[in-house]
Formats: C-alpha cells, structure tokens, sequence
C-alpha cells in the first residue's frame, strides 16, 4: 500500500455486548500513514472502536476492511498478524512464569505461524524492538513484575516485534507519571517515523496525543461525532461539547 | 525375571505415565487459574464411568464421552452465559454430579465397581488402562511440542495471544479437552476424587523453585512421577490405598517446596 490509501475502511458498524450497544452505526476512514487520535469521555466508545479494526469487539452489524481486504470472522486471524495491539491494561498474572523477553516473542507467534518454531531471527527481531522500547535491561524479568511504565514498553515492544502495518495503542499513557508519559510517548512517535506505521491511539488526556497526530476522532455516546485535523483540538466549543455530560 | 516385577511393571508404567501427564496438564491449570477443572472433568468422568456400569457398556468409554463433552461445554458455555470459566466449571460440574447420583441411585446390586472409580487402583492397573494413559500422554505431549509458543502465549494472556493471530480459542478448548482426557485416562488408577490433586500440588510445588515456563513443566513432570512412584512403593509395602498416599506425598512435596522456595528468601538491605 502507498501512503494515503484507505488503511482501515469501517463501515456503519454496530457493536454489541449482550443487550448493551458500545458503538453504533459508525463509519470511518484511516488513510496509510495518519496518527489518529479517538478522544472522547469515559465509556464513550473509544476502545469499542479501537477492538473493531483488530476483530476483538463483537461487530453486531456493518462491515471492516483491513488494508484493502475484507475483514471477516475467518480471516480477523491473519489480519491481526499485521496489526500490533497495546491493550488498555493488560492484565498479566503476576505469578506467570514467563520472561519479559519471552513476552515480547509473543508478538511473533501470530507472524511464525502454527507448527513453526521461533528461530534466531525472531529473537534477534525481539531484542532490537527491546532496545528500541530501552526495555533490554528487563528481558530476563518475570513478566509480571514490572511497573506500570516498564509494563506498557515491554507491550509496545511486543506489538512493534510483529512488524505491524497498523498499530492500536489503548491509552498507553493512562495512570503514568509524566516522565513515563513523555518517554512513551516518544517511542510511539520514534516508532511511527521509522516503521512507517499507520497509528490509532485512544486517550481521554488530549495533552497526552503528541504533535505527529494528524487525525483527531471523537467519540461521544457510542457515536462519532467530530473528524477532522488536530486544530479540532483547539476548538474550544467541539471539546466542551465532548465532554459535557450527555442530554 | 523376578516374580515382584513381572506384578510391579504395570504399575510402575501407570506411575511414569499418570505422573507425568498430570504434571504437564497442571502447569496449564494452575497457570490459567482454573483448578476447578480437575475436580469437574474427575466427576464428569466419574458420572461416566458410573452411567457405562449402569447400561453395561465400558465404563472407560463412557467416561471419556463424558469427560470430553464436559471440557467442550465449559469454553462455549463460559463465553455465552458471560460467566469466568470457573464459574462455567461450577454448572458443569453441577450437572456430571447429579448425573453420577442418578445412575449410581438406579444401579442395583453392589455398587463396589463404581465407588472403586473414585478411589482408583494402581497395583491392578489392566493393559486397557495403560494403552489408554499411553494415548493420553502421548496427546498431551505431541500437542504441548507441536504448539508450544501458542500454549505459552495463551498462558501469557488470552486476549493478547488473541491480538497478535494466534487461535487462541481453539487451542484454550484443545487444552481443556486434554485435561479431559488426562483426568479419564487417569480414573482407574489415580482415581477421580484424588486425581484433582495431581493435577495441582505437583505444578503448585514446581511454581515455587522457578520462574520459567520450561522449567516449570520439567520439575510439574518429575514431582508428578516422583509422587506416583513413592506413593506406589509404599502401598506395595504397606497395602496403604495407593491413590491416597500418591496425594499425600505429592501435598508433601509442595509443603517441602514452599520452605525451600527461593522466592520466599527475604532481601538483605
């Protein structure tokens, strides 16, 4: 794909949890190459949306297209391999038994395929993306024994190791000091440059979207009530209006 | 060959066996959180078991149809009632439970077959029994080699594993099958009552020396085997049910870990 072609096509797509509609008849377009910004209140929708371009959500109705492709129940697998995902709060036993390095090799078990080993070169690919994320320092430490900040770079890591074309970041920098906010948020913008990375990040902290986002999506009552470019975030009347409380 | 190990061979396999697939299945019960499975996939096996002796067919078959089909039901019927899979361990353990009172109430005559399922057997451990925890092993061995990465990952966390492409419910519903199959496999010489606690004191005791999933398996392995071989030795010496001292020696082995586990050890500022 070449920069501004239509990366992730989402058409009036209604998504369901039991009786609850988390998102309702939404439609977008995120060109190749944007740093999208989805802000919006507390239980707006924004996850919701963020869980209908990797196949997580419950897609009620609508149709998603990935990177061209049709994105359907038996073909989300495949897909996922090409998108990188930072949940919210990833919730990881702290007892699992598992490696900080060995966490982020996860990243490449979807790309390896079934029945195929990881080999040295997925190793290698692992700790580039650990220095990248300066986060070599913890490859030997169980996984659940990481701060906030170090667990959110070890994640970034794991998603950037399976050499995504599309990364989703779910408030990355939530409940983060501000210099494990300002770090972060520097890997995010150093990746995106130098992977060519079409990026969505959700955040309800608008301080927290860096300069490079030049897409700003907000999302009110399940709804997406604004497009446009960043200077949305300078509209004093479009943000009052997204985060005063519902009628 | 002496007399004493042409009677003593059949068990003996059943212990390396029955030690050893329990030991790795533990790792993934213990690790997703789901020690419940032991006791709902025994009973299911045990209300099996007990429906074959009431209809005259098999009890072993009938108890892996049971198994089987209770570890198909928990992942489908945790994720459409929205209920964690304990919880959805709880209704199918409910249901095995009052279809073992059921048959066991209608059977008539002596019910010493069924009530000895519960207790199991492993000094009269038949062919059957070992061509069955043979198939059982080698399954859970061949699937935990063949998909290592992806077992690690879905230990790791579901939804990730999810995430970056890998199947993951599919290969979370092989594995409860597999515990399924292990728990059967299991019942006439471990078992179904005791069999829960193979499955968790041996990888119980193996998480306190270690921090490595690999490792983990090996010492879930050998503290497995190591109970079914001791817990062997000394019913054969003492005509102790061997079942009850298999667990008794696999609780002290995780009761010798736990003291001598390193990540107990204090810090020295």
């Amino acid at each position: 794909m070449t920069p501004g072609e239509v990366a992730v096509s989402v058409r009036s797509v209604t998504v369901s949890y039991r009786e609850h509609i988390a998102l309702r008849d939404v439609s977008l377009d995120i060109r190749r190459g944007d740093f999208c910004g989805i802000i919006g209140p507390n239980g707006a929708g924004k996850t919701t949306l963020l869980t209908v371009i990797n196949g997580l959500g419950h897609i009620h109705s609508g149709t998603v297209r990935i990177m061209g492709e049709p994105a359907t129940r038996a073909n989300f697998g495949r897909l996922r391999r090409r998108i990188g995902y930072v949940a919210q709060q990833e919730r990881v036993d702290p007892r699992v038994p598992i490696s900080c390095l060995e966490a982020v090799l996860v990243g490449r078990c979807g790309r390896a395929g079934l029945l195929r080993r990881l080999d040295d070169n997925d190793r290698t690919r692992a700790r580039q993306m650990m220095e990248l994320t300066r986060t070599s320092h913890l490859a030997a430490r169980p996984v659940g024994h990481l701060s906030g900040g170090e667990a959110r770079k070890i994640a970034l890591a794991r998603a950037l190791v399976q050499e995504p074309e599309i990364l989703l970041l779910d408030e990355p920098t939530s409940n983060l000091d501000p210099r494990a906010v300002r770090e972060l948020s520097e890997l995010v913008v150093d990746a995106y440059r130098r992977f060519n990375l079409t990026v969505v990040m959700v955040t309800h902290q608008l301080d927290h979207l860096p300069p490079v986002a030049n897409r700003i999506i907000m999302v009110k009552d399940t709804r997406i009530t604004h497009v446009g470019d960043r200077t949305a975030l300078n509209d004093a009347r479009l943000i009052a209006e997204l985060f005063a409380d519902a009628a | 060959m002496p007399p004493e190990f042409i009677v003593l061979w059949r068990p003996l396999v059943a212990a390396v066996l029955g030690g050893l697939v329990c030991g790795v299945v533990g790792v993934w019960v213990v690790m997703m959180n789901i020690p419940f499975v032991g006791v709902a996939m025994s009973h299911a096996a045990f209300a099996g078991a007990v429906t074959g002796l009431l209809l005259g067919i098999n009890p072993l078959v009938t108890a892996a149809v049971f198994c089987i089909a209770a570890s198909l039901l928990i992942g489908p019927v945790a994720e459409r009632a929205d209920l964690e899979p304990n919880v959805s361990l709880g209704i199918i353990f409910s249901v095995v439970l009052g279809f073992a009172f059921l048959a066991i109430g209608l059977m008539r005559g002596p019910r010493s077959d069924a009530l000895s399922l519960i207790w199991g057997s492993i000094l009269l451990v038949s062919s059957r029994d070992l061509m069955l925890m043979a198939v059982a092993t080698g399954a859970v061995l061949l699937f935990l080699g063949l998909f290592y990465k992806e077992v690690q990952a879905v230990l790791y966390n579901r939804e990730i594993a999810r995430a970056v492409g890998i199947p993951e419910r599919a290969l979370f519903f092989a594995m409860l099958v597999l515990c399924g199959l292990s728990v059967t496999a299991n019942l006439s010489t471990i078992g179904g009552l005791l069999i829960f606690s193979l499955i968790v004191n041996p990888p119980s005791a193996a998480y306190q020396l270690t921090y490595r999933l690999k490792t983990m398996y090996l010492l879930s392995a050998l503290f497995g085997v190591l109970s079914c071989l001791v817990g062997l030795l000394v019913s054969w010496l003492t005509d102790a049910p061997a079942g009850a001292v298999i667990i008794i020696t696999s609780s002290a082995v995780f009761g010798i870990c736990l003291l001598l586990s390193p990540k107990r050890r204090k810090l020295v500022s």
